[in-house]
């Protein structure tokens, strides 16, 4: 079908499209658990809230189990050495995405406040946690993680959690906070009234502001601060190759250099400054806002795939151990199978997502929640 | 390294055990939702609505830690089974993320819209919803069993050199293989059998507190129904089929059977006994003769192999092994570039796995002594007694369950079973069954594949990640504390829901 180089590229594509749908679709409802206590006032209130992403947010989460399981398939050194290397990290994670189901659904099972206010603060963990965890981790990439391979090809993880976070990645945690809490809020935008919606706008817009600056600082830090990896011998990256068999060297302001080759890229940040100014401009039209905080969220995650590529793991100690497009994917054959299937399936996964949220549309108001019929969270 | 890796199985072991108390019920419960509904749209009888609506509610709850603890499933291969991600990623990989496309999704979805969609959407859209939801939760259970499957009987796919992994040659292979298709068929009945029991117990709880009678006794009927057929399909459709195949399926089989010398066909089934793994034979055995042969081979001239042939051809294959894996370090310190080494390799491939199992008793796998490669040898069968009986224990809940339903279904047939306390008791206390089945059938399933994590090609031993064994006894404990927290609180809501009964729809 394809050469099995444009695969390789094709799929990082499509992690990416993955990573992409998962802040689009799952970020607003992580972000909308990190807002709920302050959104929220009184529990009428919270159930409003909740009831907002109640039916949805668990199709939402698929596209984080689906994002896990496509890297593994396709990329399995990348998932074998991320998941393993970041342990401590990735667990704390999945500890606080376990209040998400659960919170979710049994909150509002019993009356008591104790038990309400014990749920609200998980579905809080539950979306803060996780998002700073994942923004972090996007951080290390781009500083590089302490591993290198042995002659099994085990991943040896050459020093400790600890080392590897840096004041950058942790900047990088922020952003992602900042996006979600700005996404979460757009959405409540869309499907609230009153007192709730005006709290969201309020939310969206400090969020926004903040999104920018941060974004700008980490872009900042990113060009004068860090050193790339730039691969400077590589084979024939159309044949299966092992990911130690490569040279890469290291540049400061190493990863502005596809940026300076393929001026076209700028385009990724620059969209993420003007959708995110619509968001504010647009906070009266709450689809528009939603759509444009979206499209704002697409843009951080393609800068940084832009700035990395053809990286996806850069090691930190032993640069030529890297990981990169040409030397983690599976084989050919893996690769044109899951592609398949991807093109046989997304279309449809889009179609029916889109016509439950059909049937949902509409706002929820505190006489919903009042009412609680059948199946209200 | 031991440590690491006896505690990375026991992190996985409890983790994948907690996940399925909450699957099979999910599996079961919901089918029996699409026929409660589908009951109520044809009939259009309010009493099949509430039933849904109410079974609804507790499946629900059961869902949600359902997700939970399958989201640490999907995590953990990374983070505690590096070695084997690497590994098998290429081809074990491709049903998981299959499974998130085709199966995920889908139950992932409509679920949420089978609790607010009641007035949102026709009868006939919201049946559909619920069937979707059913199917979903079905087509994960397929992949993921052929993902298992594939670990159990590693067909349709080779060993590249190049890369130090296996990667996939053959999908219909992989798809077709016939340890899935007996794993799919048979778990998905247990799954049913337990949506079933549940159902089954709770109505006749109510109906012996005399509660609910008119709900209680149709929801009653309805699983008696479904839970006979699932029952006999669990039984008779079971997964003997699998051990014809494949050495390691042998080795369990014969390890289930504490069958320690190879008998002349057909071999006799050992009832009961003390299987005693260092003398290797079993004292006070009840014997009955033939049975075994039959049940295992479905002949009356084909053998069952006894571990003690198993083991002495493992020693064998070991030493092949021990060939291929010398050719291995020569190709890759040659840089790729000694052809000679790789023709090698393309010929003791098949036991490059056996080979490896000596990684355990010494780094330097060319030189290891006869001594090693015998303890290998010992290691490379399961151990004998804890398989015998969780596979005793299951097969007689099994038949207790048999005669459960065919009871409760002669009665409904005769329509005497609501004026019947003791099969409405012991359809009550039958509550436990299914679980203790399935969990000990998972135990089978996967000790009895020891040492292997995919059978014959990659050693449990190897599997893991490079982590020092404290971070993961920490991470152990947080999982035992959260998980048995949030069961206890999960537990607490069934049954605060389940006592409310069908009342709790009026509440709203
Ligand atoms: C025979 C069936 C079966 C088996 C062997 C497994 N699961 Fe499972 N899993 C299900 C059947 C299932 C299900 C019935 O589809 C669940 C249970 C309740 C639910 O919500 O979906 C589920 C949920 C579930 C979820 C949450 C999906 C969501 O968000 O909706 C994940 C990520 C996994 N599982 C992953 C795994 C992995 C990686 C397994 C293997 C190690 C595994 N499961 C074993
Ligand atoms: C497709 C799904 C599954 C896969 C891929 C899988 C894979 C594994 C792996 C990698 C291990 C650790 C290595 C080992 O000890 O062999 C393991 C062990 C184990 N798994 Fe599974 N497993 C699956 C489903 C399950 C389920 C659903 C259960 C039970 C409910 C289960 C029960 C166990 C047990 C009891 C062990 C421990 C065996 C031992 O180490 O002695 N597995 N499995
Ligand atoms: C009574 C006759 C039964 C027989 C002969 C039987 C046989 C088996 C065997 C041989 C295995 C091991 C499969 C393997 O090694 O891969 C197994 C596994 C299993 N059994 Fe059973 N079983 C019986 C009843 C049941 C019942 C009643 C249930 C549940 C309600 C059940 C649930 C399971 C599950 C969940 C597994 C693990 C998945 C699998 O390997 O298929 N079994 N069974």
């Amino acid at each position: 079908m394809f050469e099995y180089e444009t695969l390789k590229v094709i799929w990082w594509a499509l992690v990416g499209f993955l990573l992409i749908g998962f802040i689009i679709t799952d970020g607003f409802d992580l972000g909308v658990g990190a807002l709920l206590r302050w959104i929220g006032h009184t529990d009428e209130e919270r159930r409003v809230i909740l009831n907002c992403v109640g039916p949805t947010w668990d199709g939402n989460q698929v596209w984080l189990v689906l994002g896990a399981g496509a890297i593994f398939a396709a990329w399995p050194q990348i998932y074998a050495s991320a998941f393993s290397i970041l342990y401590p990290a990735m667990l704390a994670a999945l500890f606080a995405l376990f209040f998400r189901p659960t919170g979710f659904e049994y909150r509002s099972k019993l009356a008591s406040r104790h038990w309400r206010n014990f749920w609200d603060w998980g579905l809080t963990v539950g979306g803060v946690v996780p998002t700073l965890v994942f923004g972090v981790a996007f951080g290390i990439l781009l500083t590089g993680l302490p591993f290198h391979f042995d002659r099994e090809m085990r991943v040896v993880i050459d020093a400790g959690i600890v080392e590897s976070i840096s004041a950058f990645s942790l900047l990088s945690g922020l952003v992602a906070v900042a996006m979600v809490m700005m996404h979460g809020a757009a959405f409540l935008n869309t499907k609230t009234c009153a007192v709730i919606q005006q709290r969201a706008r309020k939310a969206m817009k400090i969020a926004a502001i903040m999104l920018m600056f941060l974004f700008a600082l980490a872009g900042v830090w990113v060009s004068v601060g860090l050193s790339g990896h730039i691969i400077s011998q590589i084979g024939d990256v159309n044949s299966a190759l092992a990911p130690t068999a490569k040279s890469v060297t290291l540049a400061a302001g190493g990863w502005m250099d596809n940026y300076s080759r393929m001026p076209w890229m700028v385009v990724a940040p620059i969209v993420v400054f003007v959708a995110a100014i619509m968001v504010i401009l647009l906070s009266k039209r709450p689809v528009l806002a939603f759509l444009a905080s979206g499209v704002s969220l697409a843009g951080v995650i393609l800068t940084a795939g832009f700035a990395l590529f053809p990286f996806m793991l850069p090691s930190m100690t032993y640069p030529d151990h890297g990981l990169t497009v040409w030397d983690a994917s599976s084989s050919e054959y893996s690769l044109a199978l899951m592609l398949l299937a991807t093109i046989l399936f997304m279309p449809l996964i889009i179609a029916y997502t889109s016509w439950v949220y059909r049937v949902l549309r509409g706002p929820i108001r505190v006489e919903d929640v009042r009412r609680n019929d059948y199946g209200m969270y | 390294m031991d440590s690491l890796v006896e505690v990375s199985r026991m992190q996985f072991a409890f983790t994948a055990l907690i996940h399925f108390i909450f699957v099979p019920l999910t599996l079961g419960l919901s089918f029996l939702l699409v026929i409660m509904e589908t009951v109520y749209v044809i009939t259009g009888k309010e009493i099949y609505r509430d039933m849904t609506q109410f079974w609804g509610k507790l499946f629900g709850i059961n869902f949600a830690m359902g997700v939970t603890t399958g989201l640490t499933m999907e995590f953990q291969f990374g983070t505690n089974w590096a070695y084997y991600s690497h590994y098998v990623g290429d081809v074990f990989g491709v049903p998981l993320a299959i499974e998130g496309m085709m199966a995920f999704f889908l139950e992932s979805t409509f679920v949420g819209l089978f609790f607010v969609g009641w007035k949102r959407l026709t009868k006939y859209q919201h049946l559909t919803v619920t069937f979707l939801v059913a199917i979903g939760s079905n087509m994960s259970a397929l992949w993921i069993l052929i993902a298992n499957g594939w670990m159990q009987n590693p067909v349709g796919a080779v060993f590249n050199p190049e890369t130090m992994r296996m990667e996939l040659s053959s999908f219909s292979a992989l798809i077709f293989n016939p340890v899935a298709q007996a794993k799919f068929v048979h778990t998905v009945s247990a799954g049913y059998v337990t949506g079933s029991t549940f159902v089954l117990a709770i109505s006749a709880w109510y109906l012996l507190k005399g509660q609910h009678i008119e709900f209680a006794k149709r929801s009653f009927a309805v699983a008696a129904g479904f839970g006979l057929a699932a029952i006999m399909s669990a039984i008779i459709l079971g997964d003997e089929s699998g051990y014809t195949l494949g050495d390691v399926q042998k080795a369990k089989l014969a390890a289930m059977e504490a069958e320690w010398e190879t008998e002349s066909a057909p071999a006799s089934l050992t009832l009961f006994g003390l299987p005693d793994q260092e003398a290797m034979e079993t004292h006070y055995a009840i014997r009955i003769p033939y049975l075994l042969g039959l049940i295992a081979t479905r002949s009356i001239d084909e053998p069952v192999e006894g571990l003690k042939d198993i083991i002495e051809r493992n020693e064998r294959r070991i030493a092949r092994g021990m060939i291929a894996y010398g050719a291995l370090q020569r190709f890759h310190d040659s840089g790729g570039q000694d052809k000679e080494a790789l023709v090698v390799i393309r010929k003791y491939e098949a036991d490059l796995g056996y080979g490896l199992l000596l990684r355990r008793y010494t780094d330097n796998v060319e030189d290891a002594s006869e001594e090693q490669i015998h303890q290998a040898a010992l290691a490379s069968v399961p151990r004998v007694a804890p398989l015998f009986f969780s596979f005793r224990i299951m097969v007689a809940c099994g038949f207790l369950l048999l005669l459960t339903y065919l009871l409760a279904a002669w009665n409904v047939y005769r329509n005497a079973f609501y004026k019947k306390p003791w099969l409405l008791r012991l359809a009550f206390w039958s509550l436990p069954l299914p679980w203790i089945c399935v969990e000990l059938g998972w135990f089978v399933a996967e000790y009895g594949r020891q040492p292997w994590t995919i059978s014959g090609i990659l050693p449990t031993w190897l599997s893991t990640s490079s982590l020092s064994a404290s971070s993961v006894y920490t991470s152990l404990a947080a999982f035992v504390i959260f998980y048995l927290a949030l069961t206890a609180v999960e537990m607490y809501l069934m049954f605060k829901y389940a006592r409310k009964g069908p009342s709790l729809l009026k509440a709203h």
